[in-house]
């Protein structure tokens, strides 16, 4: 963590990232925490929360691990206290969680629709509502989600997921809009294939067939998100808003 | 200490960037004060603090003039 990894207008904000345990959500917890934020990372389970709290301590991060059902509204009012108490209100937040249920879609059931729609997307909606009011307050504020090039180009076998990127992909234009005359900006960050537990499970022959759709011929790294994200989180991206920045090694050219 | 009226026309000059002699208790938040939607959330958030209250969302959206935020601070103290 040296100087070089400071961002101007980080310093002492405090940030909650969802979904921070593995992959680009943890990434994007220690690239903001060594840029000088306070750093709160989310996990579904307590003991996940715990190992986030350990993580954060291991780099000399303030901040902790909290546990957040990003589908119940009660925990999401829950943690919004709880950190707003203990840390004050999080004026960057990074809506990261998320999960795939992958199915086509002759054969996907109720549950496998329903379940991604709510964590990727209604979550989006619940996180943002939450904690908007401090940021409007403070006529501040970040509202960063994470997307997927699948929101854009649509992948045979997701098109729930894809659905849940696409509709985040539109809330962010619409809240960038409502709350731009507040000094908040909402953007979206959309990964390609990235190296994560995600995208590890793939067949050798389709992780194959991917990269060769890949300019750049490899995966790639959480912290190539996590650099983006820190970017719009802080004084250098103030002018971006109601965007989607796409980070997929050039396999999809908006 | 000031009455409530004192205190809401406060906050209302506050949140909304008027001076005092333009806001009466008749005056509506969008159609006389220049408030858009967003303004009159923040000012109801501002009335939750001032008086230590929570205005539910649907008893809120009746909330559109001076004499309204009065009358219902009062009826909740």
């Amino acid at each position: 963590m040296g100087m070089q990894q400071e961002i101007a207008g980080l310093a002492g904000k405090v940030a909650l990232v969802t979904g921070a345990s593995r992959g680009i959500g943890q990434a994007i917890a220690l690239r903001l925490g060594a840029a000088g934020a306070t750093v709160i990372g989310t996990a579904t389970s307590e003991k996940g929360a715990e190992a986030i709290s350990g993580v954060l301590a291991e780099h000399g991060i303030a901040g902790a691990g909290m546990q957040l059902d990003v589908t119940d509204a009660d925990s999401v009012s829950r943690v919004l206290k709880d950190v707003a108490e203990k840390f004050g209100a999080p004026l960057i937040l990074v809506n990261n969680a998320g999960i795939t249920k992958d199915n086509i879609l002759m054969r996907m059931k109720d549950e496998e629709w329903e379940g991604v729609i709510n964590t990727n997307l209604t979550s989006i909606f619940r996180m943002s509502k939450a904690a908007m009011r401090a940021m409007t307050k403070a006529r501040w504020g970040r509202i960063i989600n994470i997307s997927s090039v699948v929101g854009s180009m649509g992948n045979a076998g997701q098109s729930n997921y894809a659905a849940a990127k696409a509709g985040l992909e539109g809330f962010t234009r619409s809240l960038a809009r409502e709350l731009g005359s507040r000094g908040i900006t909402v953007n979206a960050v959309a990964p390609g294939f990235i190296d994560t537990d995600m995208t590890k499970g793939l067949p050798d022959e389709h992780r194959q067939n991917l990269l060769d759709q890949v300019p750049l011929g490899r995966l790639g790294q959480p912290e190539e998100i996590a650099g983006v994200v820190a970017f719009l989180a802080g004084d250098e991206g103030a002018y971006v808003t109601g965007e989607t920045l796409h980070v997929n090694g050039g396999m999809y050219m908006g | 200490m000031s009455t409530i009226e004192e205190r809401v026309k406060k906050i209302v000059c506050e949140q909304l960037g008027v001076k005092e002699e333009e806001v009466s208790n008749e005056s509506s938040f969008v159609e006389d004060l220049g408030a858009d939607s967003l303004d009159t959330v923040e000012l109801v958030m501002a009335l939750e603090e001032e008086f230590e209250t929570e205005i539910p969302d649907e008893e809120a959206e009746k909330i559109t003039t001076v004499q309204e935020a009065i009358d219902y601070v009062v009826a909740h103290q």
